[in-house]
Formats: C-alpha cells, structure tokens, sequence
C-alpha cells in the first residue's frame, strides 16, 4: 500500500513552491522585525541596561576594596586573623593604606563603604589618614591612640567583608540584619524597618486593591449596560480625574479630609461630631488607602469595562428563564466570565501601589510610609548599593506574586482591553 | 532622506556644541528664582556668556547620576552642605580653589571674610538658611511661645504641631527643646542616650504630631489651621508672612541652621566658566543680591555692610535673617561631619520609630 508522493507544486519559474513561499515569508519577517527594532533597542537601553545596572550595584561595590591594596591583600593571606585582636601587621598594612589614600584623596569613598555597615567610620577614617604618614611603629598602638575606634571587632568585621568587591551586606541591612561585633545579627527591635515595611507595603496595596475592586465592579457594570449618552457622560466622570494630575488629586484630598477640612466641616455644620472631635481622616492610614484608592481607581474600571462590554446579555438572560435565581444567575454566570477583567484589574492596580511613593510621603504621615519611601530615602542620603537592595527584593516579590498569580489564575487569561 | 538625517544630526549637535551656556542647577521654587534673579541673569549680562538655570527637587541625587553615567549636562549645582562633603568624598565633585575667590571690597581674602566652615573643599556658600519653627499669631491670645521648650509644652499650648518627617534638625530640635546647650547637642547625640533622650522628648509630643515631607507644606498647614505651630525652612515663612501678608512668626531659639552650597560635579561640560560664575556668584556682592531675594543670610561678613533690603523696597532684612545677631542666641549650625557618619543610621532608627 504505497502512497503515491503528490506532484510536487511550483511557481511559474519552475521553482519549488515551498521554497518561493519560504523566502518570501522570511523577506517579509526580516521586514517586521526592522520595524520593532527601534522599539527593542528603546525597552533594551531604558529599561533592561538600568535595571541590570541597578541590579549590579546592589552587591558590587568597591570603594574600599579599591583604595586599600595593602588591606586587601593582607586579608588574603590571613583569611583566618581574630577580628577582636588584629596583629601588628594588620595594621601596619592598614597606616600604609590610610598614608596612600590621603595622597590620592580617596579617603572618603574607603569611609564611605565601611560607614554604611559601622556608622561613624568616615569621620574615623579622615582623621586616620590625616595623621597617618606621621605615625611611627608599632602602628597598633599608635592608631589606637589616635581614636580608640580602630580596635573595635565590628570594624575589622566591616573592613573584611568591604575588602572583597562582591558583597551580600546590603541585602543583609535592607533584611534588618546589623554588623555588630560578634558579626551580622538581627539588628536593635527599634532599628528594625525593613521587612516591617514590606509587608505594610503589601498589605496596604492588598487592601486598596480589594476596595477599588468593590467599588469599580459596579461602575464598570453600569458603563457596559447603560444607554450610550449616558454611558459615555459616566465614562468622562472615570477619564477626567485619571488626565488630572497626581499632585493635584492628592493635594485636593488633603483639602477634603483634613480635620480643618470640608468633610468635618459638614460634618460639625451637621452636629454628627462636636467641635473637639473632629475625626482624623488625613496623614494616617486612612489618608493614604483613600487617596490611592482614588487614583488607582480606573485602573481597574477600565479592564472591568472592556471586558463586560462583550459579555453577551443573552447569556444572563438564558439562565434566568432556565429559572436560576438573580444571585445565581451572577454568581454562576456573569461573574465567571468578568474573571480575566477582575485577574487584570488586580494585578495592575496591585503592582501600581506598591511601587507608590509620593502619595504616601505626603498624605502618610507618622505610620504612612511604604517601601518606596525608603528607596527614597536612601537615593537622598546617598546610598545607592542599599536603595538598589531593597528595589532588588521588592522586585524579586513581585515577581513571584506574578509566578503565583500565573498558576493560579493563568496569565493568559489577562484580559486588559 | 539618509543624507538628510545625517545632516540635521550634525547640525544640531554642532548647534549644542557651539552653544557654551553654563547649566545651574538650584532647588526651583521661591529659592531657585532668587539664585535666577541675584546670579544667573547678572553674569550672563556682564560676561556675556550664556547662562540658564535648570530646576531639580534636589540636585545632589541628580548630579551624582549624571557623574555616574559619564553624561554631565550641568556645570553648577546648588547642593546641601552634607552632600558638599558627601559627593566630595565619593570623587563625585571638582575641587575648588578657595584662594581663587574673590576678596571683599576692603581686601579682606576670601578666606578671612567667609563666616567658618562656608568654605570646604568641593564648595562654597551661597547662603545660610535655617530649620525655625513658626506659629499663627491669630490663634493665641495672651501668651505667644517664644522658645525651643514651648514647641514642646503641650499643656501651656495645646494644639497640634507640624514636624518634619526626618531624623536630621529634627533630633537636635528636641535636644534644644529639652534644654540641652547647643555646645552639647552633638556630643550628646554621639552617645546612645542622647539618641535616646531626643526620641523620648519627641514621644511626649508624637500623638500630636502632623509630620511633613516637602518644604511648601509647613505654611500650608499653619494655613488651614491644622497646627498651631510647625518647624520650617525660615524662608518659606518668610515668603508667607511678607509676600502673602500672613500672621506667621518665627521663634528663632532652638534654630539649627547650616550653609547651602555651589558646586561644579566632575566633567562638568563649562568647568572653567563654572568656576568663573561662581567666584561672580559668591562675591560679597552676589551673596547680598541673592539675600535680596529670599530671607536665607549670606555667609560673607563683608556682605553686612550696607543694609540689605527685599525686593519689595521696604522690609529690611536683617531680622529675618538665620545669621542676625539677636536670632543666634540659642542656635546651633549642623555639624555635617556627624551626619554624614550617622544619617543613615538615625534615619532607619527614625522611620522605625514613627511606626511604631
């Protein structure tokens, strides 16, 4: 039972078919890719090369490892040395280093680097080097007389882990964990930030998402069923505030919500609190839910609009005259299918918040901080290695709530418009 | 079409090539307008060189990125005396030469005639500004606070205060406010127990605290009446109290004021006009001009000569400047040495203690 082979097709030049076809489809691809090409170079240089440049400093740095050659290469040849009593030659090795950096005015960026895992070592490590070339042996005691600081255990701890280019320590501090003098332990409970502020952080985006959730369900609803005119003056009420800016919006819920504010105003005007019990809606908790669950907000009515718009209203309508009952009907019918809307909505407006940062620095007050504002924080002062550290874990959980996310719910089920 | 790219490319690079404007990068706003009016625009008009001024909610970040990523567009940068040093420190700054400076008009040197500490390796003093708390007048009657301690004293003045979110000034404040000498402050805050002693004289007043986080909020907040008294930056209250006839005053014990500086990042594109237009910017002359413009004093002895009056013709400055004799009774000038060692550290102490 032979199959006969088909005659084997050509175009009018006699050549094969599927050749033609295959030279033409990938003229027709080199074509399409020099057309996003642009576009790839752009996401390449102004977001993967910063992301990844943010990503290396967050465990590169080499102020000290640079400016010591004497230090580092005595670490290396003594990996075993008592951070608690360091020989005589450790610190011959380092007056060597504090001399040399003094002349080629490196001193700051070494202090720096130790600085940022033993406070204090800049102003310790100038006043070093300025007296350094005129310190006469045995340098141990000669430098511990100069500032009793230079025998303390943490700061040979700092200046080993500092001598090594490659470093876990920022990961180390943005996990609230602290270089004593025994080595890194869990910091003070009063320095303690860090991870308390991550979960904040998702706990509040958890939060505001769950709101806008509740309260965009139904306006997404009403702008997929209603009557066009008016359909489209409630679409303008979603769009304006979302072309207004930030700054304007949150500065105007300040003006709503402050105790001197319009809301307790009429609330006094109404006698439902008194003069004295004004209540404190703004630069707290609730300040900053509200704000950023208003700015948020279409964020998720839109998804939810576009995927409503084509939910088929017969579909309803078969399962009420099948006689389900109009919870029923929603439960088992309309809301399964808003499913990619909601999982979109979500994940867009969660992610937002938790990147969030000038909302909550101005209407947070005391406890209204979020992770952003640390990363901030950090940028100000300076310290760049430890503000790339705690980008690098936030991203890191986002990313796994993405992993979670996709399976549990499917990313291809995303529906954003 | 490929020619012609090519030649716009180059024409227009040629045209930035040729065009030696000196970049200044100040803070905007009130401060940043003042430096535009007292420096940018006179130079330019004297010199002939072409100078604008760009805006930035903080500089220091902003340069320190552009050194980073070898593209510095800016020649001079308004920065905060920390970040002076800090940015030094890192190799993030040119040096300046000090001697290079110009003497006052008497011939007194530069370096004679800068009030101490306004002059450091990478920078030179613009101005002297000042961390004051204020209150509105129309909400007290009878007895006015007038000291650090009454910032503090919730039961002879009760009512809400506005502090900033933040550890720097704001510890050395509850230090002053708890009687501490200003000789002492920072050897006090070196020590554990002063770190503590300030944290505990903030928590007797933390439940009644709105805390702010940008410059234009504190008279915003005396403003609407949701404080009876906040910390500021003395000019923005001064710009309140005399641009917009508010009842604010400053109560000058307890004030912690530092230097603000120029500085020239390295590769700055201009170098050598930078370092021309500061030498124009910090004569005894350019500090006076500046200091007509917004309430934040000169660091020039020699500027005090003659009265300096604002702009509006009538208001003398001399009181409401941080450096006026009367305002230093009780005051103390931020030690960047100790800020640079410890911000980090009290910062991260600080925010743990807001949440708590």
């Amino acid at each position: 039972m032979a199959e006969a082979s088909p005659p084997l097709l050509t175009t009018a030049d006699g050549r094969p078919l599927k050749e033609a076809l295959a030279t033409a489809q990938s003229r027709a691809k080199r074509r399409a890719f020099l057309l996003v090409l642009p576009l790839l170079l752009f996401v390449f240089l102004t977001f993967l090369v910063p992301i990844g440049y943010m990503l290396k400093r967050s465990f590169e740095h080499d102020g000290f490892a640079a400016s010591a050659p004497a230090m580092v290469a005595w670490f290396e040849a003594n990996p075993d040395f008592d951070p608690a009593n360091p020989p005589e030659e450790a610190f011959a090795a380092l007056v060597q280093d504090l001399a040399q950096m003094q002349a080629t005015k490196n001193t700051g960026m070494a202090g720096t680097r130790i600085n940022y895992s033993v406070p204090g070592s800049i102003s310790l490590f100038k006043k070093g080097a300025r007296e350094a070339a005129g310190l006469t042996p045995p340098y141990k005691e000669a430098l511990i007389a100069l500032d009793p600081d230079w025998a303390k255990p943490m700061l040979w701890r700092g200046m080993v882990s500092a001598a090594d280019v490659y470093t876990a320590e920022f990961y180390l501090v943005a996990s609230d964990r602290q270089l004593t003098d025994e080595g890194w332990a869990r910091g003070e409970d009063n320095e303690r930030i860090y991870l308390y502020l991550f979960f904040k952080t998702f706990l509040i985006s958890g939060i505001i998402t769950l709101v806008c959730l509740l309260l965009a369900f139904p306006i997404a609803h009403l702008l997929a069923t209603l009557p066009m005119a008016k359909s489209s003056l409630l679409m303008i009420m979603v769009l304006l505030p979302f072309w207004t800016s930030l700054l304007v919006r949150t500065t105007s819920w300040i003006a709503l919500l402050q105790e001197q504010g319009m809301v307790n105003d009429i609330f006094v005007g109404l006698g439902l609190v008194s003069e004295d019990g004004r209540l404190t809606m703004m630069y707290n908790m609730t300040g900053t839910v509200v704000t950023m669950t208003h700015v948020l907000l279409p964020f998720m009515v839109l998804p939810l609009y576009s995927v409503m718009k084509v939910i088929p209203p017969s579909y309803a309508r078969a399962a009420r005259s099948l006689g389900a009952t109009s919870w029923t009907t929603f439960r088992r019918v309309y809301l399964p299918q808003t499913l990619p809307g909601i999982a979109a909505g979500s994940l867009l407006v969660f992610i937002l918040a938790v990147g969030y940062y000038i909302t909550p620095a101005l209407v947070g007050g005391a406890d209204g901080a979020l992770i952003s504002n640390m990363i901030a924080a950090n940028m100000r002062n300076s310290n760049w290695s430890l503000a790339a550290a705690v980008a690098a874990m936030l991203l890191v959980a986002i990313l796994v709530l993405y992993w979670l996310y996709d399976r549990l719910i499917g990313i291809d089920r995303l529906k954003l418009g | 079409m490929k020619k012609t790219l090519i030649l716009t490319t180059a024409l227009v690079s040629f045209g930035f090539a040729a065009n030696a404007d000196v970049t200044v990068m100040s803070w905007g706003g009130a401060y940043g307008e003042a430096q535009t009016e007292a420096h940018v625009k006179p130079w330019a008009a004297a010199t002939g060189n072409g100078a604008i001024m760009v805006d930035s909610d903080n500089p220091a970040p902003a340069i320190k990125a552009m050194v980073e990523a070898g593209n510095v567009t800016v020649d001079v940068a308004s920065v905060e005396y920390a970040d002076a040093i800090r940015l030094c420190d890192e190799g993030v700054l040119e040096p300046i030469d000090a001697a290079s400076l110009p003497a006052a008009p008497d011939g007194t040197p530069a370096t004679e005639d800068f009030l101490a500490g306004a002059i450091t390796e990478c920078g030179v003093s613009t101005d002297i500004w000042s961390n004051v708390y204020a209150f509105d007048t129309t909400k007290f009657t009878g007895e006015v606070p007038t000291t650090a301690a009454d910032f503090f004293n919730l039961e002879k003045f009760p009512g809400k205060r506005g502090l900033k979110k933040g550890a720097k000034a704001v510890l050395e404040f509850a230090l002053l406010g708890d009687g501490v000498p200003a000789a002492e402050v920072y050897a006090l805050l070196d020590t554990p127990e002063g770190v503590d002693r300030a944290f505990a004289k903030l928590d007797s007043i933390k439940a009644d605290v709105v805390w702010w986080e940008a410059g234009a909020q504190p008279p915003q907040l005396l403003a609407d009446g949701e404080v009876v008294m906040t910390t500021a930056y003395n000019g923005r209250i001064f710009a309140a109290a005399i641009n917009e006839n508010k009842p604010f005053q400053i109560v000058w014990d307890g004030q912690v004021y530092e230097n603000e500086m120029y500085v020239v990042p390295k590769g700055a594109p201009n170098k050598d006009l930078a370092m021309e237009f500061i030498r124009y910017a910090t004569s005894t002359e350019g500090l006076r001009a500046q200091a007509q413009h917004i309430s934040y004093g000169p660091a020039r002895k020699s500027s005090f000569a003659e009265p300096i009056v604002f702009k509006d013709g009538k208001t003398v400055m001399a009181p409401h400047l941080p450096t006026a004799p009367e305002n230093l009774g009780n005051a103390l000038e931020t030690s960047a040495d100790f800020w640079v060692d410890h911000d980090a550290e009290l910062n991260e102490r600080f925010q743990a203690w807001l949440s708590q």
